[in-house]
């Protein structure tokens, strides 16, 4: 079948706020599971007419072509930027940012920061996979000690680029911030635990209560070089280790 | 008849903002503009606008993209080194066809420069500073009630053609305070929907997407920049502001704008009085560039003056719009240097001095 | 028991499905679709108990599951 739905009223199907558009996502990419979540929280809640998404650079740069409501694509890190002025214009509108580790946490650092000591009410959610995607595999800022990228062919070291910077401990020291939870969605227990924090995040957001994110550690298989099982495992295995899973803040 | 006022030229900027509907600003803080920011922060707020000091320059504009995706009037300000930082969003900004006002308080550079007030931001605001083939309408406003008016024009300007509009000051013009009629804003354009574009939340329609990226088909882009090319020549058509003072018979025609432009004004006023035939041309929009007034004065003119607070950015604008058909001398500096008034006299003398130009080609 | 079709177009053969079914009643063709993809079939027709994991580690949503068979039998 293509793209046919058994009935629409099945337990598993495609939430209606993902478009049926197939994704140019790689096979076994966590951004796939991630978007799903996403539409399905946003299904739940009811919000797909008022809600204004903003696209990254990145592998997620056209997920407009994927999400069913009024998008946005920011230059590479200034989401929360772009997304404070969406939401200071249109405060009872949703608004909420979806971005990799280069673009929350390298180049948009500043936005992303202050957007979080603002205490901007918006939502969001940052996949973490500990490499560029999108370029071909370049060291991340969450790149792992040791980790071989095209940009630190000899693995990351301590001395020359510094440990990976968990994003979620650096944020909670921000009196705005009212939320900060660190997922994955590389076991169906870890799957489940991200959709429920990703609805809390917006559901923060309906109710005001200030800036939440929530950091999902996401497979990159294609840039590891790794199949999907060994791919799954370096998240469950190495990656949740720098990065411990949790709840950072919850105000 | 509007209330008469005693305000700086960047107080007076931002008043006009204000009564032309702006309701969104984000700004850092910068010499000589920090009365900007500084106003607007006590002044939206009294309107149910919104203020943010943002923490940088690149920040701000991005906000003002987001701002203006929703259909709201917006408005960001820097001097040089901070519009330098804004580029990347400019572009995304012209490309995405979005309005918005930006302002340059020019200070020296280039670097961190000085704060003296200086011109040296021609190219990058009329060129376009920021990466692809896009343009900026950029206004050069030399008098406070001039910036007043201009300002509020800007954001008609910028809603129908739906482009970033600059205004390009100048130090001097934003802290130089003069008497300034409140005019009431009245739009000077029928002013377009938002409601086909903007951003608002999909209900009761089909989602609008706000994007720059145009990767299918392989010429879409190419498509793209088509559109944008035959708008900026419909702009150029319609829109073309400049003074023009005793050209009618000038033998010299002395080129200056913006602050530069005034103190010329009082070297033809004083030249003219010495008998000299010369005349001022000064533009009021530098993009588009007001071609026609200088076609014209080459016809007859004998010789041009080009004064401007840089090492040579308008003159090339000059030169190019007459063909070189008169010659074009350039009296200028970067730096944060001012011209006086008898300083261009005396170069208009040398010049009413000098040799008729025999090499005239027609 | 649970009615459940794999979408064969939209499977890119990643195989978080094969990894993850408790039943380890998911594996991956022999053939390509048309996409170039190896994708996933049940192994067994009829054993699917529609608990829903494949469906929520599938990257594609190329799952499709319908419980209330379940529910009735």
């Amino acid at each position: 079948m293509r793209g046919e739905r058994i009935n629409p009223m099945a337990t598993f199907t495609r939430p209606d706020t993902l478009k049926e558009k197939i994704t140019h996502y790689c096979p076994g990419c966590g951004h796939g599971i991630i978007h799903r979540l996403v539409a399905e929280v946003i299904d739940e809640l009811g919000i797909r007419e008022k809600t204004i998404g903003t696209a990254p650079v990145g592998c997620a740069v056209m997920m407009y072509d994927y999400f069913d409501c009024d998008m946005i694509e920011c230059a590479h890190g200034r989401s929360p930027a772009v997304a404070t002025g969406i939401k200071r214009c249109l405060p009872d509108r949703i608004v909420f940012t979806y971005q990799g580790d280069g673009d929350l946490a390298a180049i948009g650092t500043a936005e992303t920061i202050h957007a979080a000591n603002r205490g901007e009410n918006i939502t969001v959610i940052f996949v973490n996979n500990a490499i560029y995607g999108m370029t071909g595999g370049q060291m991340a800022p969450t790149t792992l000690i040791g980790q071989v990228s095209t940009t630190s062919p000899s693995g990351r070291g301590q001395n020359a680029e510094g440990a990976p910077m968990r994003v979620c401990e650096l944020l909670s020291a921000l009196e705005g911030v009212c939320y900060l939870e660190r997922t994955s969605v590389s076991s169906p227990k870890d799957v489940a635990a991200a959709k429920k924090a990703i609805k809390k995040a917006f559901e923060n957001q309906i109710a005001g209560k200030g800036f939440s994110l929530v950091e999902i550690l996401s497979m990159c298989p294609t840039d590891w070089k790794l199949s999907t099982q060994k791919a799954v495992d370096f998240v469950n295995n190495e990656m949740k280790k720098a990065f411990p899973l949790g709840v950072y803040k919850d105000k | 008849m509007g209330q008469k006022v005693l305000l700086k030229g960047n107080e007076a900027m931002c008043e006009a903002a204000v009564q032309a509907g702006c309701r969104f600003f984000a700004g850092y803080p910068i010499t000589p503009q920090n009365e900007v920011p500084e106003y607007f922060s006590w002044r939206l707020p009294k309107v149910g606008g919104v203020f943010i000091q943002a923490e940088s320059e690149v920040a701000a504009i991005n906000m003002i993209f987001g701002a203006a995706a929703t259909g709201t009037r917006c408005m960001t300000s820097s001097s040089s080194p901070g519009i330098s930082l804004k580029q990347e969003g400019i572009s995304y900004i012209a490309a995405a066809e979005l309005p918005c006002v930006i302002a340059n308080v020019q200070r020296g550079g280039p670097g961190l420069g000085n704060i003296r007030a200086s011109q040296g931001d021609y190219f990058q605001a009329v060129k376009g500073g920021g990466h692809g083939d896009y343009r900026l309408i950029v206004l050069g406003p030399g008098y406070v009630q001039e910036l007043y008016d201009l300002t509020m024009h800007a954001f008609d300007w910028a809603d129908y053609y739906r482009n970033p509009v600059m205004i390009l000051g100048d130090g001097i013009l934003g802290q130089i305070a003069e008497p300034l009629e409140l005019t009431p804003y009245k739009p000077i354009v029928e002013l377009p929907s938002k409601e086909e574009w903007k951003l608002s939340g999909c209900a009761g329609r089909a989602p609008h997407v706000v994007k720059t990226l145009i990767l299918n088909p392989p010429d879409g882009l190419v498509h793209h920049n088509d559109r944008l090319q035959d708008k900026y020549r419909r702009i150029e058509q319609e829109l073309s502001l400049c003074e023009e003072y005793q050209t009618e018979d000038a033998e010299i025609i002395v080129a200056a704008y913006g602050i530069c432009g005034r103190i010329a004004k009082g070297a033809v006023r004083r030249a003219r009085k010495q008998g000299i035939k010369v005349g001022l041309i000064r533009p009021i929009t530098l993009w588009p560039f007001p071609k026609a007034a200088f076609i014209e004065a080459a016809k007859t003119a004998e010789k041009m003056l080009v004064v401007e607070m840089s090492c040579g950015q308008f003159v090339e604008d000059v030169r190019l719009a007459t063909e070189c058909k008169a010659p074009v001398e350039f009296y200028g500096k970067g730096g944060g240097w001012y011209p006086t008034d008898t300083d261009i006299l005396a170069r208009i003398e040398a010049m009413q001095a000098a040799p008729a130009y025999a090499g005239r080609k027609d | 028991m649970a009615d459940i079709k794999f979408d064969i177009h939209r499977c890119k053969g990643c195989g978080m499905c094969v990894i993850f079914c408790p039943c380890g009643n998911i594996r991956m063709s022999d053939v390509l679709n048309d996409q170039g993809h190896p994708y996933a079939e049940l192994i067994e027709q009829g054993r699917c108990t529609g608990c829903g994991l494949c469906f929520r580690m599938c990257p594609d949503t190329a799952i499709e599951i319908d419980r209330k068979k379940t529910a009735k039998q």
